[in-house]
């Protein structure tokens, strides 16, 4: 069966099921008004039970508990002290003349279902918390509840309608090797604990779930959202070969994750992600990103029917100025025409779209489209560290004019009185071989470059790499496109200005040494390939990538730079 | 009544953390506290009402205190939304 996968890894291991205590409204109508009285007093006793057995749980847990734990039952303990649920609770035994037990189901039912509805993954996700503490109250009402109780063994995988927040806290973690759930979303309880704990988990199985007993063997992969019940011995090879590659992932992940991108004699580099939305940003956190240095705007403008106004592209950058945790974050002006096309903004049939009417192209045309995203970006550079970097630019008098245009938004801001930085740092893409020649005139007008090797590649060697018949020329190690790169980054130092490279070559390790040899100074790339980069980064030296570059600039071809380079890597 | 507007920056909002933490300030001083946010309008006493707002990363709130102690509480409320925030 298939859920949806909220914590990667492989798990494999027996079947421990949590049966959810399910109460039910029993429709007793109290008949006189002392009976509301006890039963209201009833009520309060169980919220004071129910806060000592957190206090107790607590104390007696003593320093085992983390601080997210703690918080946990702090919230709990909000909760059961909220005053509006003990006015609605109140009312419905009074009004209504319900039992505290038909009281409570009913507020807390009408609770839950408000978070659910909420359009907030996150909040919708506090319904669990709320369930929990109102089955707490619930046994405290009735003697003859208790909760699910039972010898975990070691690697137990927890089966469970979903998984309450003092659940995690009362079972023995260090025996849980995995969670399915039948409910549950990306942000419920279960994934939060599960990813926090580093324990596979997927949720959202449904019904299928409900076949599995106890001790049953499982295998549950927390990446893909697959889980096996009662497998084969083939599926048990294949998924135990499978959890080592993914611990030796994790492993080499979690050394280097929070280590600068240092070569072993001392040379800094950074290693930075390519990334398309603000939500975008935990998964370079992950990875240990060290930077934003390529934020695709398109998406923004792709999938709707017009143009986003300047306040909705405000409120985006804003978002991932405030979530980027002050990294550097640089956002690329609208990168359209060629192939990403915009339903509402015909551009008309091209014989070469590649060559035609796109990115700064467009933008220095259209100034409507242009400055309310330059106006947007520079608001939203009040609340963290963005650049500005230009696509496609082929000449200096580009540059020029899409400079001008930033200087114009500034004094449009300033005129209003809005804050933004106004020493906002502005650089280019090098994608065009013109611009590539003529780094040295480029660089005395911006802050820095950033070398998109797709179409500095395709333009160089004029290959259509989407094209079959001509795709396998395509090649980042043709001499002539490494020269390109080389003198690039020359020049740029010269001037010193900083170059950073946002392509497909950033990503790929062979490339590594030979980039750092030539002295790139960012590497972005999609925050998955980020480890694997750092780590080859880290464990070399700059002498080691100078003289492999050395080797390499002397070859002439690219198949034997390409076995050259694996070997170098072996 | 002082009311004050702050922006909200942790990525998950105002969730329970922060609001757990929010009841307890309140907890210390003699004024009311509310929020607002798009014209509703709670009080700071219970955590469904807070998180019932669904303050989200990057929302504004409105926050409002009234009472003898309402100043040295806007002041606690500016070390809270400017500062302790970003802990959570």
């Amino acid at each position: 069966m298939k859920g949806t996968g909220v914590s990667p890894g492989i798990s494999i291991g027996k079947a421990f099921i949590i049966n959810k205590f399910k109460a039910s409204v029993s429709g007793i109508k109290l008949k006189t008004e002392e009976s509301k009285i006890v039963e209201i007093r009833n009520f309060d006793n169980a919220v004071h039970a129910s806060v000592s057995e957190i206090e107790t749980m607590k104390v007696s847990k003593g320093t085992d508990l983390r601080q997210a734990d703690i918080d946990i039952l702090e919230t709990q303990i909000e909760f059961l002290n909220d005053p509006q649920i003990k006015s609605d609770v109140t009312d419905k035994i009074n009004d209504e003349d319900a039992t505290a037990w038909d009281a409570v189901i009913k507020v807390i039912e009408g609770a839950v279902k408000m978070f659910r509805e909420m359009d907030d993954e996150y909040m919708s996700a506090r319904a669990a918390d709320i369930q929990d503490v109102g089955n707490r109250i619930l046994r405290h009402l009735d003697f003859n509840e208790s909760p699910t109780t039972g010898d975990l063994c070691e690697n137990s995988i927890i089966i469970a309608d979903d998984i309450a927040p003092s659940d995690t806290i009362s079972l023995d973690i260090s025996k849980v090797t995995g969670f399915a759930t039948r409910l549950g979303g990306k942000t419920s309880h279960t994934a939060i604990i599960a990813k926090g704990k580093g324990i596979p988990a997927v949720v959202a199985c449904g019904d299928e779930l409900l076949n599995i007993r106890n001790d049953d063997i499982i295998i549950l992969d927390g990446t893909t959202g697959e889980v096996i019940a009662k497998p084969d011995q083939g599926q048990i090879d294949e998924y135990l070969h499978k959890q080592k590659l993914f611990r030796e992932k994790r492993l080499l992940l979690e050394s280097i994750k929070d280590l600068p991108s240092k070569t072993t004699d001392g040379h800094m580099v950074k290693v930075y992600a390519n990334i398309s939305a603000p939500d975008d940003l935990e998964q370079v956190y992950e990875n240990g990103g060290e930077g934003i240095g390529l934020l695709r705007t398109e998406m923004l403008f792709m999938g709707r029917d017009s143009f986003p106004s300047e306040e909705e592209q405000f409120q985006f950058y804003r978002l991932v100025a405030i979530k980027s945790k002050n990294l550097p974050v640089i956002i690329r002006t609208i990168d359209i025409g060629g192939d990403k096309q915009l339903n509402y903004f015909g551009i008309p049939v091209e014989n070469n779209p590649f060559l035609g009417y796109r990115a700064i192209r467009i933008c220095l045309d259209r100034k409507d489209i242009f400055m309310p995203q330059l106006r947007a970006i520079l608001r939203a550079s009040a609340f963290g560290t963005l650049k500005i970097m230009f696509p496609m630019i082929c000449n200096v008098d580009e540059v020029i004019q899409a400079k001008e245009c930033v200087r114009q938004a500034k004094n449009d801001l300033t005129d209003s009185g809005i804050k933004f930085d106004s020493d906002i740092e502005l650089g280019i893409m090098i994608e065009i071989p013109s611009a590539a020649l003529t780094a040295d005139i480029l660089a005395r007008e911006v802050d820095f470059f950033s070398i998109g090797t797709n179409d500095l590649c395709q333009y160089t060697m004029a290959v259509d790499r989407m094209n079959d018949s001509v795709s396998m020329l395509y090649n980042h190690f043709n001499p002539g496109v490494l020269r390109l790169i080389q003198k690039v980054i020359e020049e740029a130092h010269k001037q010193g200005k900083q170059v950073g490279m946002c392509g497909e070559m950033a990503s790929d390790p062979l490339a590594t040494l030979l980039l750092l040899g030539m002295g790139l100074d960012e590497f972005s790339m999609s925050p998955a390939s980020i480890p694997v980069i750092k780590n080859i980064i880290i464990n070399h030296t700059l002498t080691e990538a100078g003289d492999i570059l050395g080797r390499v600039m002397d070859m002439d071809n690219p198949d034997s730079i390409t076995s050259y380079l694996q070997e170098v890597l072996k | 009544m002082i009311s004050k507007d702050y922006v909200i920056f942790d990525p998950h909002g105002m969730h329970a953390r922060p609001a757990t933490a929010l009841l307890k300030l309140t907890r210390q001083y003699k004024s009311v506290f509310s929020l607002k946010k798009d014209g509703k309008l709670i009080q700071m006493k219970s955590m469904l009402n807070i998180l019932s707002l669904t303050v989200k990363c990057g929302d504004t709130i409105s926050a409002i205190v009234e009472g003898e102690d309402e100043k040295e509480a806007s002041y606690a409320l500016d070390a809270f939304f400017n500062e302790e925030m970003k802990k959570f």
